[in-house]
């Protein structure tokens, strides 16, 4: 009931990404076991009947993927969830919703090591994976939650983009994130803002893919009057396929240049004392909430530390590290792979500064003792 | 006052000609399906069309509905998201046999389990005729293809009986020559309430034909009429090497829709959760 309070309650992760998605309006998930993402396919499955939705378990993380476009297709917000190896296999129709715009959410709690790896250990190799794993150029969002909180909030926060700018969205938790149990604020109804996708009453001359001065196309829902024509082909501004390099040219251009165009809508970061920083340690997921310890310690000792976790990790907030990082004189990215974020913030913040990565791929977390024993070997 | 004709109606026009070469017989089968939806007045916009890759697939470009070209083999995981969000939209997946039954073989006889209400038309020219003529899991075995000159070592599935020991509740085979019987088969695929599939077997001269000594689609046809055999429930007879049942082949109506299913088991929980406030 609108402007009723909230409750807490004790939730694991992957029950928190659940609740948000149903708080969100998602009403439709397909998807297939796997671990450490099964309980929100569970959770799904006990609540979605009762509130009219769809829970299906598909036969692959393929056809996961492909029931929850058809869905979305249809009008009907949905979701799979998954960790890397079904995700690996979700790369191909990750691709097909970037060009037919059609609003998916996909959670891919991150286990370790490539391949099977160690499908209970806890991991972030899959940042790369996220945001390149599809073939050719094309645009992605993707969110990486740190706390049980975040895994609500960051949930319906992906589904209000996927829906605003009709992109598949990303959720990027480690399996220790999902598995993580803390207390969880559950807004009240209509507490928390909720979009839905811009549905127009009419196209001029039939162009559904025509973008508005936002960079945004609506097609229409499958069913509702319109008889769009969606094609995983290059297509011009009708949906039909084109070869015409000037038409082929600007259905990739104007594809990706939705990221470009909300930029600032798609800028999303924690920090704490980065101003005057002259060390900054810079991380995302449950690794950056030890890197908040380590700041403060340092800064008790009278180093002048500062850190930032980007919480949309795709695209990169690239201008406030660059913005930040002029002060500071090393970077310290600690992560749960061989430095991937290390990579992009050598990129962002110059060759001629000092980036050292920590990481840990044997399956467990980096440790406050560990990180802290490092961080004092990089600033020896 | 003249009425449209109904393959107007359901073309878009303004994207024809098709792509097929010259003696494919997909125009065939898009009149056949065309005719069918026109016979039983089916609403364009309550209509979904959703197909895979590959020459068949291109048809849902051409049908004036709503319609969907997916990703290679995928046309029926993408179909069952659909019918399931909105079960009140008619659903046509239209496949080819690479398409159906290689890349997408694992959803076609999840799809037949489930038994969920779409109407399947799985065209087959035998071959990849997109990729021109390689070899596909419904070649003949010691057919050629492209990727098989010197014989196909593997044999083609019996299509039909798989998607029957799937699950499937509708099942039956036509050829591209026998029009009348294909437009009626494709009524009753339209009008089944479950998980309907139809083989068409349709000629590819320019690839198919040309690897396996018949050149034309004339020669093609010839070859469908000549091994065709009318499938009678009553009178089972041995198939010679080579030949084909056409017509019916198999009708379940015992067995529940999985929409039908979903809602009730909707109502059950919803119930429950009733009883526990």
């Amino acid at each position: 009931m609108s402007g009723t309070k909230g409750r807490t309650l004790l939730l694991q992760g992957n029950e928190a990404c659940a609740m948000g998605a149903i708080y969100a309006g998602c009403r439709f998930f397909g998807g297939y076991p796997i671990t450490p993402s099964t309980e929100i396919a569970e959770h799904f499955a006990r609540k979605l009947p009762t509130v009219g939705g769809v829970f299906i378990q598909m036969e692959d993380e393929i056809a996961s993927i492909s029931s929850i476009i058809g869905s979305s297709l249809a009008g009907v917000k949905a979701m799979t969830a998954t960790s890397g190896p079904g995700f690996s296999l979700m790369q191909e129709n990750l691709g097909l919703a970037t060009v037919l715009e059609t609003p998916i959410v996909i959670v891919n709690i991150m286990r370790s090591g490539a391949s099977t790896g160690h499908p209970t250990g806890t991991g972030q190799g899959d940042l790369m994976q996220s945001r390149w794993g599809t073939h050719s150029d094309h645009p992605v969002v993707a969110l990486a939650p740190a706390t049980a909180q975040e895994m609500f909030d960051l949930t319906v926060k992906a589904f209000n983009i996927a829906e605003k700018l009709r992109v598949p969205v990303i959720l990027l938790p480690e399996a220790v994130v999902g598995h993580i149990r803390e207390a969880v604020y559950i807004p009240a109804e209509g507490e928390m803002e909720v979009i839905d996708r811009e549905r127009p009453g009419s196209y001029e001359n039939f162009l559904f893919f025509k973008r508005d001065t936002n960079g945004v196309a609506h097609p229409p829902d499958l069913g509702a009057g319109f008889r769009p024509h969606y094609t995983g082909l290059t297509h011009d501004e009708s949906g039909f396929f084109t070869a015409v390099p000037d038409r082929v040219n600007a259905f990739t251009v104007g594809l990706n240049s939705k990221m470009e165009l909300h930029r600032e809508y798609l800028t999303d970061y924690c920090e704490e004392t980065v101003e005057d920083a002259d060390v900054l340690l810079i991380s995302f997921g449950v690794t950056a909430r030890a890197c908040a310890h380590v700041t403060r310690d340092l800064r008790k000792r009278g180093v002048k530390a500062g850190c930032f976790r980007p919480r949309i990790v795709w695209p990169f907030p690239e201008e406030r590290l660059n913005r930040i990082a002029q002060h500071a004189h090393t970077f310290i990215v600690p992560e749960l792979n061989l430095g991937q974020m290390r990579l992009v913030v050598q990129r962002v913040v110059g060759p001629e500064k000092r980036v050292v990565g920590i990481n840990r791929v044997d399956g467990a977390m980096l440790t406050l003792e560990r990180m802290q024993k490092e961080v004092e070997e990089v600033l020896a | 006052m003249p009425t449209e004709p109904f393959v107007k109606k359901y073309l878009r026009q303004r994207v024809l000609p098709t792509i097929w070469c010259g003696g494919c017989g997909l125009g065939t089968v898009m009149r056949v399906i065309v005719e069918a939806l026109d016979d039983l007045k089916i609403d364009q916009n309550n209509l979904v069309v959703v197909s895979g890759i590959g020459c068949s697939s291109r048809m849902a470009g051409y049908l004036d509905a709503n319609t969907v070209h997916t990703t290679h083999g995928r046309a029926l995981p993408v179909a069952t998201g659909i019918k399931l969000a909105h079960p009140e939209l008619e659903v046509v997946v239209i496949m080819g046999d690479g398409d159906g039954t290689a890349i997408g073989g694992n959803h076609l006889i999840h799809a037949s389990r489930r038994n969920i209400n779409l109407n399947v038309f799985l065209l087959n020219n035998g071959n990849y005729g997109m990729t021109s003529g390689q070899v596909s899991p419904m070649t003949p075995h010691e057919w050629h293809a492209s990727t098989c000159p010197f014989g196909n070592l593997e044999h083609a599935f019996h299509l039909c009986d798989m998607v029957k020991s799937a699950g499937a509740t509708y099942i039956a085979r036509t050829t591209t020559f026998h029009y009348m019987q294909a437009v009626r088969l494709a009524k009753e695929v339209l009008e089944h309430k479950g998980f309907a599939f139809l083989e068409i077997y349709f000629q590819c001269p320019t690839y198919f034909g040309r690897f396996n000594e018949m050149t034309d689609a004339p020669a093609m046809l010839q070859w469908l009429k000549k091994n065709a055999v009318r499938y009678d429930p009553e009178k089972p007879r041995e198939l010679e090497k080579g030949q084909f049942y056409v017509g019916k082949l198999w009708e379940d109506n015992t067995k529940d829709e999985y929409t039908d299913l979903y809602c009730k088991l909707c109502g059950r929980a919803q119930e429950m959760m009733q009883v526990a406030d």
